[in-house]
């Protein structure tokens, strides 16, 4: 549906499936993770069938999201570079957390709260890759020591990865006009101007 | 499932405590490595009791047989020749499950109820709330759980369990020709260990001793070794055995701080929503840039 044909392109179809894909990965591992990381959240596991079946599910859908995600690491990775700016803006973060971003740097299609966002949960995608593989005992029996650090590593990681897609999630949820990008694709141009000025200099020309 | 709950003094994955109203004498297996003579009445009394027969195997050269513990096999006798003062030893250990007093496997467990420890020190797998996870193996000092390949589920000694709780001996204590294998309260055992390392210290062996680790709080299976200064030469029995600090760290007090930090980050985030207000496009922004359109 076009709501304004003024407004902005921000995502393909394919990649918010991609994106979607990923997210949805995401919340399964999480609840099932939780499940297996304290007692209290054990009771989680009953959305999957039960411990054994939340069990058995959790690396599968862990391997498939992976899988998923390095599709999107691929989509966006160059967007995702950090520059001078970037970090003058992350420098000032404050600013933008107190409500006021009208004097923030001026940013690209990602600002670099973005970027930091992107780069964080690369490296927790990667370390939770590795050390779920060390882990998952019913495919994998490697050296008792790596079991043990990979227990470890995966907890670390899954918690990380955890508040940042929270952080993730909320900040969509503050910056009015953010979600629909995701769910059909276009920002208006007030918006891309507002939080992304470069990137509408870029896309429209002005 | 033994013993009744009354029984049970620790359960996995559990934060609150378990009943305690009842004590229960503290019992413990002794095996005196000393008079093993490696005749495997032992695992035979062990297949026959929990009646579970594992596959037959392959020699491998050695007297080792099952070659390791496995889901099926709960103990195994393991022979190890050691050369001391010019004479070949053959120091045979009955490999399996200590039941520590402070478990490794129940610490690591994240099903609740799936592991217990008993008032009487017997740890024992509850096999019906298990989820195949494999925490316990890595919890385990002492290398001993084993998930079986049929069903997901972990296996180990279960103390006899179902005999000890009506007041019989393990099975393999009950079945040991040479008497290698005693079964009683802890410190009744511990007191026959003192005279058995008392008659091994007059025959020549200075460094006989008891193998009751402190380092997981002692255990409920001991061992008297004539060479307890150096427990590895019985194929590699840990000298210092403890959880490991990766597991304790793991699932320690680090686990409650990282639930509260994720609370905190999502609370976090709705307080500065309210609080702050969203974060909306201005409506100055919104004139300025439909004026630009329109040019």
């Amino acid at each position: 549906m076009i709501r304004d044909p003024k407004d902005l392109q921000r995502y393909t179809p394919q990649e918010r499936a991609n994106h979607w894909v990923v997210g949805i990965s995401f919340i399964l591992l999480a609840l099932s993770g939780l499940a297996f990381f304290h007692p209290a959240f054990y009771p989680l596991s009953y959305l999957f069938g039960g411990g054994t079946w939340a069990r058995i599910l959790h690396p599968y859908i862990g391997v498939f999201m992976a899988f998923f995600f390095v599709l999107m690491f691929l989509r966006f990775r160059m967007l995702n570079v950090m520059t001078k700016t970037d970090k003058e803006w992350l420098s000032r973060v404050g600013e933008m957390v107190d409500g006021d971003d009208h004097n923030m740097p001026e940013q690209g299609k990602y600002n670099g709260g973005q970027k930091a966002m992107f780069w964080a949960s690369v490296v927790c995608m990667v370390l939770l890759l590795v050390s779920g593989v060390l882990i998952w005992q019913a495919q994998f029996s490697p050296p008792i020591g790596l079991v043990r650090l990979g227990a470890v590593v995966h907890a670390v990681a899954a918690v990380a990865m955890i508040a940042l897609i929270l952080i993730h999630a909320y900040a969509a949820i503050w910056v009015k006009g953010t979600i629909r990008a995701m769910w059909y694709g276009t920002v208006t141009r007030a918006w891309a101007k507002q939080h992304h000025r470069a990137w509408y200099r870029e896309v429209t020309g002005k | 499932m033994a013993l009744q709950s009354l029984d049970i003094k620790q359960r996995s994955a559990t934060t609150t405590p378990a009943p305690s109203v009842r004590q229960t004498t503290e019992v413990a297996k002794l095996i005196d490595v000393s008079a093993c003579i490696g005749c495997k009445a032992c695992q035979a009394a062990c297949m026959e009791w929990n009646d579970i027969r594992d596959e037959v195997g392959i020699n491998t050269g050695v007297y080792d047989n099952p070659v390791d513990l496995t889901a099926k096999s709960w103990t195994v006798m393991r022979f190890a020749e050691v050369e001391e003062g010019g004479r070949l030893q053959w120091l045979i250990r009955k490999d399996g499950c200590m039941h520590c007093a402070d478990p490794g496997c129940l610490k690591a467990c994240p099903a609740p109820g799936a592991i217990v420890q008993y008032a009487n020190g017997v740890v024992d797998f509850h096999q019906e709330n298990c989820i195949g996870c494999g925490y316990c193996v890595t919890g385990c000092p002492f290398n001993v759980p084993r998930i079986s390949k049929d069903d997901g589920k972990a296996y180990k000694c279960s103390l006899c369990s179902d005999r000890v709780a009506v007041g019989q001996a393990p099975a393999c204590a009950k079945a040991c020709p040479t008497g290698a294998i005693q079964y009683g309260s802890k410190s009744d055992m511990k007191d026959y260990a003192a005279k058995r390392i008392a008659d091994l210290n007059e025959r020549g062996f200075a460094k006989a001793g008891l193998y009751d680790p402190a380092g997981v709080g002692g255990t409920h299976v001991m061992y008297v070794l004539h060479h307890a200064d150096r427990p590895q030469l019985y194929n590699g029995l840990p000298a210092d055995p403890g959880i490991s600090p990766l597991v304790s760290l793991w699932k320690g007090f680090a686990k409650p701080l990282a639930s509260l930090a994720i609370g905190a980050v999502a609370l976090g985030s709705l307080f500065h929503y309210v609080m702050k207000g969203p974060n909306e496009v201005s409506k100055d922004m919104e004139k300025e840039v439909e004026k630009e359109t329109e040019q």
